[in-house]
């Protein structure tokens, strides 16, 4: 009986299953499924070679490289200092620690909009660091850079977040192994601590990245918004909506989507052959 | 490798009793430099932006500060912006507390697929959000000719920002109860059940004391989002002044006309929400992290 049961469980006794799985269904179909499904079909009317034609205009190629292209450079960046950042979380004790642990999901709890027009007024060139980096030659406002620093700001807590709970996890005894066995801090550094904690750190990429590309609010008001230079795709996607263009703006996304799918493909694919060696 | 030297830099190192610290230690000059640049790194993009908002908010005084506050335009996004939470939350509530239920609770097929698409709204780019309701209730939308009709405007209007924002905010209380309650298990709702407990009873009496914490989390990670939210609800807004503005919206209408104060203004308001947000996430995550869900703790 006792082997049977655990094959095979028991209905539960539990009630409500079927008003509340009923109920989640309706709900995100009506308000998630069906949307995003009119999201899909919508471009159909194009027709393939109207598609392709849409996502070809030389415009929608150049705002689809910036975003991709930022995109992969901000979360690269987030890359190294969000694992800085949570290695020194973990690892080391230093005054106002906690503040700075909380202050790191700043990104998540500010509305963008409000990103946005701090970091312009930062970058402008009568801002603060604007000012600083004038003299030098290095304009950040309003060029594809004000982009970059906008995608680093958003997907910084993506990296830390998911390093910091495997760096915990690791034992020191691994560590500790390592160096008894004749292994250099940076060597047990290379070979221990980093293939451990390097699926976290590309999770974190990929989920930096993910945000990245469909981000808009901090962006654009930072971008300067000049189109072929530093036009952002979902800025596009506005201004084509604004033009009555649905089925135009429905492909930009769709091709975003599928853009944003490949990669986050890739990212999978990477991770699991790592794994298998 | 130098072992003295390094032995001789942190102190408060516990030291491991058969290796030496140099070997499991980074140097002192390397430790400075980590917490340095990561520092560095806090503050360049974390702790200037948000200065900068309230020094450029204050920067021709409070009294400039609060007029622009009171500005009829800004009281009515306030207003809107605590209107559409109201809707929005409740909703999103409702949906956690079901879908976390149904998920945690009983076993069926399909159940990583479902969830999955739970998440789905995440993974979404805000614009999307706003646009795919415009796809369906807009001017020429599938619904569009239809809803003209009848005189029902949902896009440019406050359904499609209540819309919208519901969308962005989805998976947020759902996220936090689905783990929680399915480390939680059945048992004892089955105990009460047994005992003669109604479906109700139980629900209120065991389950909801049991995820209070973690569902106040989840609440309050949702309110935040649905306050802020300024892409998917621009899309679907039509910037309409006094009528479907949300605080957001008025930042970047007032930074567009270059009143620098009204934006910065508003834009110290929900900068102050994100920071009380924060705290209180902080505070839960402290105080009661054992009962949120083990990705919190």
């Amino acid at each position: 009986m006792p082997a049977r049961l655990s094959l095979q469980r028991a209905p539960s006794v539990l009630p409500g299953f079927g008003p509340t799985l009923g109920f989640t269904l309706v709900y995100l179909s009506l308000i998630v499924l069906i949307p995003l499904a009119a999201l899909v079909l919508r471009p159909v009317e194009l027709g393939f070679a109207g598609f392709v034609a849409a996502v070809t205009e030389p415009r929608v190629l150049a705002a689809l490289r910036l975003s991709f292209g930022a995109s992969l450079i901000a979360a690269a960046i987030n890359a190294v200092f969000g694992l800085i950042v949570a290695w020194v979380l973990v690892r080391y004790r230093f005054p106002g620690k906690r503040l700075i642990d909380a202050l790191v999901d700043l990104p998540f709890a500010l509305p963008t909009a409000v990103a946005g027009v701090a970091l312009t007024a930062l970058y402008a060139p009568n801002g603060w660091i604007g000012g600083l980096l004038q003299p030098l030659g290095i304009e950040v406002a309003f060029t594809p850079l004000g982009v970059v620093v906008a995608l680093v700001f958003i997907g910084l807590p993506f990296v830390v977040r998911t390093v910091q709970p495997v760096l915990q996890d690791i034992e020191r005894e691994v560590e500790e192994a390592a160096a008894s066995l004749g292994a250099s801090r940076l060597q047990t550094m290379g070979r221990v601590i980093l293939p451990a904690i390097l699926p976290a750190l590309l999770t974190g990429y990929a989920l930096a990245l993910a945000r990245a590309v469909g981000e808009y609010g901090s962006v654009i008001f930072i971008a300067g918004n000049m189109p072929m230079v530093s036009e952002i795709a979902p800025l596009l996607i506005v201004i084509k909506l604004e033009q009555y263009d649905y089925a135009g703006a429905a492909a930009v996304g769709v091709a975003m989507l599928i853009i944003a799918f490949a990669m986050l493909l890739v990212l999978n694919v990477l991770q699991r052959w790592k794994h298998a060696r | 490798m130098p072992a003295d030297v390094a032995a001789a830099g942190p102190a408060d190192a516990p030291v491991p009793t058969r290796v030496s610290p140099s070997a499991i230690e980074e140097p002192g000059w390397v430790r400075l430099l980590l917490i340095g640049t990561g520092l560095g790194f806090i503050v360049l993009f974390l702790v200037l932006p948000l200065v900068s908002v309230f020094a450029e908010a204050f920067r021709h005084g409070v009294a400039a500060y609060l007029e622009e506050l009171h500005s009829e335009d800004t009281l009515a996004a306030i207003r809107l912006t605590l209107l559409v939470a109201a809707i929005a939350v409740p909703c999103n509530l409702v949906f956690g507390v079901a879908a976390a239920w149904a998920i945690a609770k009983f076993e069926f097929p399909g159940k990583s697929l479902l969830i999955t698409f739970v998440d789905l709204p995440f993974s979404v780019s805000p614009v999307v959000a706003g646009l795919i309701y415009v796809l369906i209730f807009g001017a020429h939308g599938w619904l569009g000719p239809w809803l003209m009709e009848h005189d029902v405007q949902i896009i440019f209007a406050v359904p499609g920002i209540v819309l919208a924002t519901i969308f962005v905010t989805f998976p947020f209380i759902a996220r936090e109860l689905i783990p929680l309650m399915q480390e939680q298990g059945t048992e004892e709702e089955e105990a009460a059940i047994s005992l003669g407990a109604s479906g109700w009873q139980t629900f209120w009496r065991v389950t909801l004391p049991n995820v209070k914490w973690a569902l106040l989390y989840g609440v309050l990670l949702c309110n935040a989002r649905a306050m802020g939210e300024f892409g998917a609800v621009s899309v679907v807004s039509g910037h309409i002044r006094g009528m479907t503005n949300t605080m957001p919206l008025q930042v970047e209408i007032l930074y567009n006309e270059y009143n620098f104060i009204g934006a910065f203004a508003v834009a110290s308001l929900l900068a102050l929400l994100a920071l009380v947000t924060l705290v209180l996430k902080s505070l839960l995550e402290w105080r009661y992290g054992h009962e949120l869900a083990a990705t919190r703790r």
